[in-house]
């Protein structure tokens, strides 16, 4: 696909920001398989863009290569560019673990360490930093508040994170994400594995670490999606077929293939 | 739906549980009968000599004291030895090397290796080792057990890595960690259960072979130490001494079939019990 269409399709949105997160002529291979198409949008700095579209659209294989995480299987690759503020994180000599701990990734399923609850938000700071102990504590504190989870767990900290409820485990995931400062958070179906409440505090959390992270959460759930993010991006088919505001996708799609999914046609 | 096709269906239900039912039954009381005529045999020889005192000469009375012992030395520096090479290897198989040809090759290999007879590892530590050295010894014995623990260890170690879904290993890689440590904190922490217990099993497979210390360890009369010399152990001893006419010796023989199998119970039963509280921690 030439720029000029890439860049039609992408309707830069009005009052938009700096762009994070820049991809363009994104193509990703599964084997021989060609999942993503030319894929192109920008994620927005301090802002939450969702990715929507029915099953096997590509939007969890494009939320994956935002931090590399395919990497980590032979016979998965991705061609094209993905600007981290301005660098290509897709070319090979990049440091991985370095880029991971500035984007960092919440998965679908809560997936606690088996350590403490403490241990498994100090893992984590302990990669990057050496604090004394006094500003460990803090650290972790603070995390567990930001992730509306400290007054839950403040007094059990000793306990195994697997000791906790779904929706707890998943806010652990999240503080454990927080606590490295990262300057991406990409969300992988967070709420999906968890019951209407803790998916109601989950959607509080992403609007309060809105603002001082760029995310971007991948969701099946268009009222979610609707109610979280300011940008989004429809996918199909491995296809980036439109990319605009929350408000505009959702009241008046341009592309049929939208208007069909989001009125309930299909997917 | 005619309903006389329901009562035949029920017959032949009835009749293959009660089979299945039965084949189980057959199958425990052998185990039963082994551990009753174990019992009736080695109770009456149970005391506390045997475990104070040496093995006797023919027709004097003794306990199993070096035996135990050298059962003992051998097993523990056979795992010693055996289960940090199995498991460093059934990482290797189960992080780094699950898409390449050489895991295919090292797998392959393993289960050969699993399923060797003991007597043909017990020979060739004898040319490797004890044919050099000029004469059995403890040593000898050690390395064969080794032998035979790797590839328990590697095959459990590979099958519980396995086990751990890879969203925990996403999880880690996710902060940024880099592969040593996702494997040492995250995939380790969370199969340990399952790692300790293929140690016990490899364990009590070991310390009831006999074949490959006949040609290593070969025995010892008196209480021994020396990792270069001889030494003895149950199995064994209880060959022997089950063979011989001596009533004493028979006796020990089975006082020591007696102890050995209770070791290797106690030790499944702990094993089984650990794996079932690791199961119930996930």
């Amino acid at each position: 696909m030439s720029g000029e269409v890439q860049a039609q399709k992408l309707a830069k949105p009005a009052g938009a920001e700096n762009s994070k997160v820049v991809v363009r002529n994104l193509n990703f291979y599964y084997g021989g398989t060609r999942a993503l198409k030319d894929v192109a949008l920008d994620l927005y700095q301090g802002q939450v863009t969702a990715f929507i579209g029915p099953s096997g659209c590509g939007k969890s294989t494009l939320l994956r290569v935002l931090n590399r995480m395919y990497d980590l299987y032979p016979g998965q690759r991705a061609e094209g560019e993905v600007l981290l503020d301005g660098e290509n994180i897709l070319s090979p000599g990049l440091d991985l673990n370095l880029l991971r701990s500035r984007v960092g990734m919440v998965f679908q399923k809560p997936t606690p360490f088996p350590m403490t609850i403490y241990e498994n938000i100090a893992f984590g700071v302990r990669l990057y930093e050496k604090l004394p102990k006094a500003e460990l504590d803090a650290r972790v504190e603070s995390a567990l508040q930001r992730a509306a989870l400290w007054t839950e767990v403040k007094d059990k900290l000793n306990a195994s994170g697997l000791s906790l409820s779904g929706g707890q485990q998943q806010r652990l995931c999240i503080a454990r994400t927080v606590a490295i400062k990262p300057e991406v958070i990409l969300l992988d179906e967070p709420a999906s594995a968890l019951d209407p409440i803790s998916t109601a505090k989950i959607e509080e959390l992403i609007d309060e670490l809105s603002g001082d992270y760029t995310i971007a959460i991948v969701t099946h759930n268009m009222q979610q999606a609707a109610r979280v993010s300011r940008y989004t991006a429809f996918m199909y088919l491995g296809e980036m077929v439109e990319f605009d505001d929350t408000n505009k996708i959702f009241t008046a799609p341009r592309d049929k293939r939208a208007q069909d999914y989001i009125t309930g046609r299909f997917g | 739906m005619s309903s006389s096709f329901y009562p035949a269906r029920r017959r032949r239900n009835a009749m293959w549980m009660g089979l299945s039912v039965a084949a189980a039954v057959v199958g425990l009381s052998w185990l039963l009968l082994i551990l009753i005529v174990l019992f009736w045999q080695g109770a009456s020889g149970l005391s506390l000599n045997v475990f104070t005192q040496m093995t006797p000469p023919p027709g004097s009375s003794g306990g199993l004291l070096n035996a135990i012992a050298g059962s003992l030395f051998l097993t523990v520096v056979g795992v010693a030895v055996g289960a940090p090479l199995g498991l460093l290897a059934g990482t290797y198989l189960a992080e780094y090397g699950r898409y390449s040809r050489l895991a295919t090759v090292v797998r392959f290999i393993n289960d050969i290796l699993l399923s060797a007879p003991s007597i043909v590892i017990g020979l060739f530590i004898y040319e490797v080792v004890v044919v050099p050295m000029g004469h059995f010894s403890a040593i000898a014995g050690c390395l064969a057990l080794a032998v035979l623990v790797v590839p328990v260890v590697v095959r459990t170690t590979e099958d519980m890595l396995n086990l751990v879904p890879n969203t925990l290993r996403e999880a880690g890689a996710a902060l940024g960690m880099p592969r040593s440590l996702v494997i040492r904190r995250i995939a380790y922490r969370a199969a340990t259960a399952g790692l300790v217990t293929g140690v016990l099993l490899a364990i009590a497979r070991v310390s009831g072979e006999t074949a490959p210390l006949l040609f290593t360890a070969l025995n010892n009369q008196f209480w021994s130490t020396d990792p270069t010399q001889p030494i003895s152990s149950l199995p064994v001893v209880i060959f022997q001494f089950a063979l011989s006419p001596y009533k004493e010796w028979q006796q020990l023989a089975w006082t020591g079939a007696l102890i050995i199998t209770l070791a290797v119970l106690a030790l499944s039963i702990f094993a089984r019990a650990l794996s079932a509280r690791g199961a119930a921690n996930q």
